[in-house]
C-alpha cells in the first residue's frame, strides 16, 4: 500500500510508535535523572559558546549578538504588551489550524480506513498532495485571503491535516484481528466496535499524528506571518529584520523555539495521560 | 442445542487453495460439556469460527437452539486461543467485563451484579480495578472467562484456553471450568490437543482427524461426574479412555500416511 518513499509517511514504525504497539515507544529515551543533568550541561556549554564567539570576535557581533545581549532582550520583550499580542496570534493560528486538521484528518481517516475499496480509490490522489510542502501554497493563501489570518490558517491545516491523516489511515488498518473478532462475538455492531475497539486502537497513532502535525503547525504558522505578513510572531521577525534589530530577531526567534519545545511537551504529557494503557507509556513505569 | 452439520471450510487466498476442514457432523444436547481434540492444524479454530458466526462455512451449516447461525448468535460466547489479544487493554477487566454487557442494552445494576458475580466465580473480584496487562497469564485467561459467562451464554465455545499456562494453573483452571458448568448449566464445546485435558473435562470427546478433517471418533466418557486432579486421573477408566483417545488420533494420522503415497 505504502510506496518505498514514503518513510516519513508512517513514523509510527521505528522509534517513534510501535506499530505493532508491543515495542516501547516514545519518551523511553528521556528518563529524568543523570541524563537531565547531562543535558542541562549541554546547554550551558551551548550558551556559553555562543556567549563567547561573539565577545573574543571569532563571529561578528552585528549578525550573532551574544546570548546575554539577545536574552536581555527578550526580557524586555515580555514585559510589552504588543509581544504578548504577537504570541497569542500565533497561538491562535496554530491552535485553530490544528484543530480544524485534527477534526477533518480524523473523520476523513475514519472513514476511508475503515473502507478499503474507498482507501485504494484514494490513495494515489493522496500519494500526490500529501508531499506538496504547504509553503509553495503561499501565493494561493496570499491571492485568496491577503495577510488574513486565514492565510495562516490554509498553510497551517494543510500541512498537519496530512500528518494527522495519514497516522489515522495506518491506525485504522492496525486493529488486532483477534480484539475485533472478540468484539464481534459479543455482538458489538459497526458504530460500537469504531467506539471500543478501532478508536482506542487507533489512539497511540492519531496521538502521534497530533504531535508531528502540531510541530509543522507551529512551523508554519510562523512561516506564515513571516512571508505573508499576516500578524503574529513571525510579522515581528520580519518587522525586526527590517529594522536591523538584530537582538531582537534573535530573541524572537528564541521566543518561538520555546513555544516548540512546550508545544512539544504539551503533547507528550498528553500521551502519558491518554494512552497510559498502552505498552509506549506504561512501559516506563512498570518494567 | 448445537448442531454441526456437513460442516466443510475452504479459505481461498489468491493462488491457493487451503481446505480447513472436509466434513464434520456432530450435535451437542443442552447442558452438554463436550471436549474437540485434533493434531495442531487440523482445523478446529477454524470449526469454532464457524460455530461462532465469525466465518461462513464454504458448505453445510450450523445450528445454535435450532436457529440457524448466519452472525455471531446472542446467546453465545467465545474465549478465544489468544487471550492476551482478546483482552482490550484500554479497559479495566471490570471494563472488559461489563462491554458486552453494555451492548445487551442491560441496566446498570443487573450489569454491576453480573460482573461481580462473575468476577467472583473466577476469583478475581479484588483485580477488578486492574488492567489486564497488569495480571498473569492465568489470571488474564481467567477475566476472559468471565466475561464469558457474565454474557449468560447458553453455549461457551473455548479455543484451546488453556494452552499457553503453567500445569498447576492449568490444573485449577480445568476444575474451575468443571465448576462454573456446573453451576451455570451452559452447554460447552471445549478445544483442545491435550488428550488428558479432554478426558478429564468432558462428558464426551470428539475426535478429530488430521487434514482432510473429519470426525473420527466420539466417545462417551463414563467417568463419575465428581472429577478431581489426583483422583479421577489415576482412575483405571481414566487410562482406559485416554488411551481409546489416543489410539483413535494414531488412526487419523495413519490413516493420512497410508493414503499420502498412493495420492502422489
Ligand atoms: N485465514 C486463513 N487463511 C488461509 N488459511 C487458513 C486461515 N486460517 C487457518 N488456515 C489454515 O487452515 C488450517 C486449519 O487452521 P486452524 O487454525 O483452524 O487449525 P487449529 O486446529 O486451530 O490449529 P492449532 O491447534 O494449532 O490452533 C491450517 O492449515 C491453516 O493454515
Ligand atoms: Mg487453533
Amino acid at each position: 500500500m505504502t510506496t518505498p518513499t514514503t518513510d516519513t509517511a508512517r513514523p509510527t514504525t521505528g522509534s517513534q510508535r510501535p506499530a505493532e504497539g508491543r515495542v516501547r515507544g516514545p519518551g523511553a529515551a528521556f528518563p529524568f535523572g543523570s541524563n537531565a543533568l547531562l543535558g542541562i550541561a549541554g546547554s550551558a556549554c551551548f550558551l556559553l559558546l555562543w556567549e563567547i564567539a561573539p565577545r573574543t570576535g571569532a563571529v561578528s557581533a552585528t549578525y550573532l549578538p551574544p546570548a546575554s545581549e539577545v536574552l536581555t532582550t527578550l526580557g524586555e520583550r515580555l514585559l510589552v504588551a504588543g509581544f504578548w499580542v504577537a504570541v497569542g496570534d500565533t497561538l491562535a493560528g496554530w491552535g485553530l489550524g490544528l484543530a480544524i486538521a485534527f477534526t477533518a484528518a480524523v473523520t476523513l481517516g475514519f472513514v476511508v480506513g475503515s473502507v478499503p475499496a474507498l482507501r485504494t480509490f484514494t490513495a494515489s490522489t493522496v500519494e500526490f498532495l500529501r508531499p506538496i510542502p504547504s509553503v509553495a501554497l503561499i501565493p494561493l493563501a496570499i491571492l485568496l485571503y491577503g495577510t488574513d489570518i486565514r492565510s495562516t490558517l490554509l498553510l497551517v491545516v494543510y500541512a498537519s491535516f496530512w500528518q494527522i491523516y495519514i497516522q489515522v489511515l495506518y491506525g485504522v488498518a492496525d486493529v488486532d484481528p483477534v480484539a475485533d473478532q472478540t468484539a464481534r462475538s459479543y455482538g458489538l455492531g459497526r458504530l460500537a466496535r469504531i467506539r471500543y475497539v478501532v478508536w482506542p486502537s487507533a489512539l497511540p497513532y492519531v496521538l502521534t499524528g497530533v504531535r508531528l502535525g502540531a510541530a509543522v503547525a507551529l512551523i508554519l504558522a510562523v512561516t506564515a506571518q513571516l512571508t505573508i505578513g499576516s500578524p503574529g510572531l513571525g510579522q515581528e521577525i520580519a518587522v525586526a529584520q527590517s529594522g536591523g534589530a538584530t537582538a531582537l530577531v534573535y530573541a524572537l526567534i528564541v521566543a518561538t523555539g520555546a513555544i516548540g519545545v512546550l508545544v512539544n511537551v504539551g503533547v507528550r504529557a498528553l500521551e502519558r495521560r491518554v494512552l497510559h494503557w498502552h505498552t509506549s507509556v506504561r512501559g516506563e513505569i512498570a518494567a | 442445542m448445537l448442531d454441526v452439520n456437513g460442516v466443510q471450510k475452504i479459505y481461498r487466498g489468491k493462488d491457493r487453495e487451503v481446505e480447513a476442514v472436509r466434513d464434520l457432523t456432530f450435535r451437542l444436547e443442552e447442558g452438554e460439556l463436550a471436549c474437540l481434540v485434533g493434531p495442531s492444524g487440523c482445523g478446529k479454530t477454524t470449526l469454532l469460527k464457524c460455530i461462532a458466526g465469525l466465518l461462513k462455512p464454504t458448505s453445510g451449516s450450523v445450528e445454535v437452539a435450532g436457529k440457524a447461525v448466519t452472525g455471531p448468535p446472542r446467546d453465545m460466547s467465545v474465549v478465544f486461543q489468544e487471550y492476551g489479544r482478546s483482552l482490550f487493554s484500554w479497559l479495566t477487566v471490570q471494563g472488559n467485563v461489563e462491554l458486552p454487557l453494555k451492548e445487551k442494552k442491560l441496566s446498570k445494576e443487573r450489569r454491576r451484579t453480573l460482573v461481580t458475580e462473575a468476577l467472583e466465580a473466577v476469583g478475581l473480584a479484588d483485580s477488578a480495578r486492574s488492567y489486564p496487562w497488569q495480571l498473569s497469564g492465568g489470571m488474564q485467561q481467567r477475566v476472559a472467562i468471565a466475561r464469558a459467562i457474565a454474557y449468560e451464554p447458553r453455549v461457551l465455545l473455548m479455543d484451546e484456553p488453556f494452552a499457553a499456562v503453567d500445569a498447576q494453573t492449568r490444573a485449577d483452571l480445568e476444575d474451575l471450568i468443571r465448576g462454573l458448568w456446573q453451576r451455570f448449566s451452559m452447554t460447552v464445546l471445549f478445544i483442545t490437543h491435550d488428550i488428558d485435558e479432554a478426558v478429564y473435562l468432558g462428558q464426551r470427546v470428539l475426535v478429530l482427524s488430521s487434514s482432510p478433517t473429519v470426525v473420527q471418533d466420539d466417545v462417551a466418557v463414563d467417568l463419575p461426574a465428581e472429577r478431581d486432579q489426583l483422583t479421577t486421573r489415576s482412575d483405571q477408566r481414566f487410562t482406559e479412555l485416554r488411551a481409546r483417545v489416543y489410539s483413535e488420533i494414531q488412526n487419523a494420522k495413519n490413516g493420512q500416511a497410508a493414503s499420502a503415497p498412493a495420492a502422489t
